[in-house]
């Protein structure tokens, strides 16, 4: 066999070894896919279809094409004859439900950037302690959580009480069954879903750098700009989006610390599948949120992919 | 060989051994929330050596949908009155045939030919009861027998009032607020209910069923709509909470067993069905839960504060308590939408 055919036989050798490794990949990756497709895509396409079809009078759906739900999230029927008048009320649940996400993760942020730093510069024995205790509430039910937040803030519970034997107010406080009640709740909730990102960044993040910089006669700012949120930026997107997104569909802190008056849109389709029993419309607000949040994700990673500075 | 056998035995003998301490079957019960005390479950449990487990709901609405999303394993629920109809007419009731239950005998005459289920072919009675509301006589001491409280509350109580989260009980008190018919599809006296719901609604802290009485107690909340039962219990934790009977009217209900079609373990369901018939677990019931049961032979097992409780002993001048049937498939579309609309 002369030298060419080693050859040969060797890039057949590697190719087969290729094609076995990439089989394997598959096959490891099978379960997962298979998970997916049956809890989420699947479940999708249910969702999608049913926003195009006709409720039913006590739930479910019946099966008749229908564009009525898009119409009914823009427009309201007239009790009397049925015309349409465009009606902004679902849009300000949406609008509502934003700002309150947003308000959320820029305060999530603002606590957790301070707190993961602090974590992250602390000899190794205790950063492991403080990280478990950053987890310590998950270890209880949300719903228990939130009751309890409930108990804590409301006019007769202990907060106000304590403010008001001190002397610092002489009426209680409205915090709980109003907007700020949520949004203590939510900020509760998901800080955690903020430092854990944050602190596994500035962890592996090398203060050499900052110290290099400095001696390179760069400012602070610059120092932030250039060398600090590039490298701590991913662990700063994660956690926005880990707070943002589900803060966006929350419907337990709403429900219990809103007092249930003021919907946002996880309130909005629980309330479609349970006592409006208008499953379309469900669906369909389900569908409009999804569609919202990926443009929003696409817009986010097509900018990022754009200016990204080659760091190497 | 012997060491087999002897191991055999041994295994045989544990299986007998332990065969007694599981339970001969299982019961699956779907229930509103706190509405039945421990102690009569572990009475059924040990009577009928049946093991028991319960989720619970907080609106027949809930129930309706729950069971519609194709929630399956549950042997009984709990539906009020109109709620009965329409498990029946959705085809969603097993058939059990209450008059040849034992204890059939126990139960009230007067509820037997009931419009949603003459003769009781699918149900028995839990409880009945009314719903009015209640007012923390200390925040506000005037009349209070009058819808005016939800619907134009005195400066005292605005801000202060929490209201079912049930589109039925809100939109029947607003309807004989504004003194029009209840299963209404005239689309001018729904506009003047949704204006007025939504006007009313900067008065009104909450929207919470579950969270009824908790609410009142802890002084959140100084008049909120509540049944009476749950109301006589929160005024056991709260001296100064007195139920209302508005004179524009309010509803009277009643919840019954049924045994929903598909259950794994429709025979436990029908001698749990059978147990609430006795006089004495019926008032068990009612000591606890605080309405009225639809069983005769109550009275001697009954706590003495119920005989003379101002929430279940309607005063004289009250009117009677309205039965709402179940609406027409356009009025339930037509609520639905005023109820959305209210909420959002």
């Amino acid at each position: 066999m002369d030298s060419t055919g080693i050859a040969q036989r060797r890039t057949e050798l590697d190719r087969i070894r290729a094609r076995r490794i990439l089989k394997a990949r598959a096959w490891l990756l099978s379960p997962a896919l298979l998970l997916i497709f049956c809890f989420l895509i699947l479940p999708l396409c249910i969702i999608v279809v049913y926003s195009f079809l006709t409720p039913g009078t006590y739930g479910g759906v019946v099966w008749d094409f229908s564009l009525e739900s898009y119409i009914q999230f823009l427009f309201e029927r007239d009790f009397f004859d049925d015309t349409l008048a465009f009606s902004p009320a679902y849009l300000q649940i949406y609008f509502r439900s934003f700002v309150q996400a947003l308000v959320t993760t820029i305060v999530c942020f603002l606590i957790g950037f301070p707190t993961a730093y602090y974590i992250a510069t602390l000899p190794e024995r205790k950063k492991y302690m403080w990280v478990l205790l950053i987890t310590v509430p998950y270890w209880i039910n949300l719903l228990i959580r939130t009751i309890a937040m409930l108990f804590l803030i409301r006019n007769e519970g202990p907060l106000n009480y304590a403010l008001i034997s001190i002397g610092a107010i002489d009426e209680p406080i409205k915090i709980a069954y109003t907007n700020f009640g949520v949004g203590l709740g939510l900020i509760y909730t998901y800080l955690p879903f903020m430092v854990l990102p944050l602190y596994a960044a500035i962890e592996r993040f090398d203060f050499r750098l900052v110290e290099a910089s400095y001696d390179l006669y760069a400012n602070q700012w610059t120092i932030l700009r250039k060398i600090i949120l590039p490298l701590v930026g991913p662990g700063i997107v994660a956690g926005c989006l880990l707070v943002f997104i589900p803060s966006l569909g929350s419907f337990i802190a709403p429900d219990l610390l809103g007092g249930g008056k003021k919907l946002m849109i996880g309130n909005l389709i629980a309330l479609q599948f349970q006592g409006s029993r208008n499953w379309p419309f469900g669906s369909a607000a389900a569908v409009i949120l999804m569609t919202m949040v990926l443009c929003a994700l696409m817009v986010y990673i097509r900018q990022q992919s754009k200016s990204r500075i080659p760091l190497h | 060989m012997k060491k087999t056998l002897t191991i055999s035995a041994f295994l045989l003998g544990l299986v007998f051994l332990t065969s007694p301490a599981s339970a001969e079957g299982k019961l699956n019960i779907y229930n509103w929330f706190d509405y039945l005390p421990q102690e009569l479950i572990d009475k059924f449990s040990a009577e009928h050596d049946v093991e028991v487990t319960m989720d619970t709901y907080d609106s027949n609405e809930s129930l309706l949908a729950k069971l519609k999303s194709g929630v399956t394993g549950y042997d009984v629920a709990v539906p009020g009155d109109y709620m009965v109809q329409i498990l029946i007419e959705e085809g969603m009731l097993e058939q059990v045939n209450a008059s040849e239950f034992e204890n059939f005998g126990n139960m009230d005459p007067d509820w037997v030919d009931v419009y949603f289920d003459p003769g009781r072919l699918y149900s028995v009675p839990y409880q009945w009861g009314t719903t009015g509301f209640m007012v923390d006589t200390e925040v506000y001491g005037g009349e209070i027998d009058t819808l005016e409280i939800i619907f134009n509350p005195p400066a005292e109580l605005q801000g202060k009032i929490n209201m079912l989260k049930d589109v039925n009980d809100v939109l029947n008190a607003g309807l004989r607020y504004l003194g029009l018919d209840r299963c209404n599809e005239n689309p001018e006296d729904l506009k003047k209910l949704n204006d007025l719901l939504t006007n009313a609604k900067q008065h009104w802290l909450s929207f919470n069923s579950d969270g009824a009485k908790e609410v009142l107690v802890s002084g959140d909340a100084a008049a909120g709509q509540i049944w009476n039962g749950f109301g006589m219990r929160a005024r056991a934790e709260k001296a100064s909470l007195k139920y209302a009977y508005p004179k524009e009217g309010f509803t009277g209900w009643m919840d019954n067993i049924v045994a929903l079609k598909g259950g794994p373990n429709l025979e436990n369901a029908k001698k749990f069905m059978n147990f609430m018939l006795d006089p004495e677990n019926a008032a068990m019931l009612t000591n606890f839960a605080r309405y009225t049961a639809g069983v005769s032979g109550t009275e001697p097992f009954l706590d003495d504060d119920l005989k003379t409780a101002h929430e279940t002993n309607l005063p004289a001048s009250a009117p009677t308590p309205d039965f709402v049937p179940p609406c027409n498939d356009k009025v339930v579309k037509l609520y639905d939408r005023i109820w959305t609309n209210l909420l959002k």
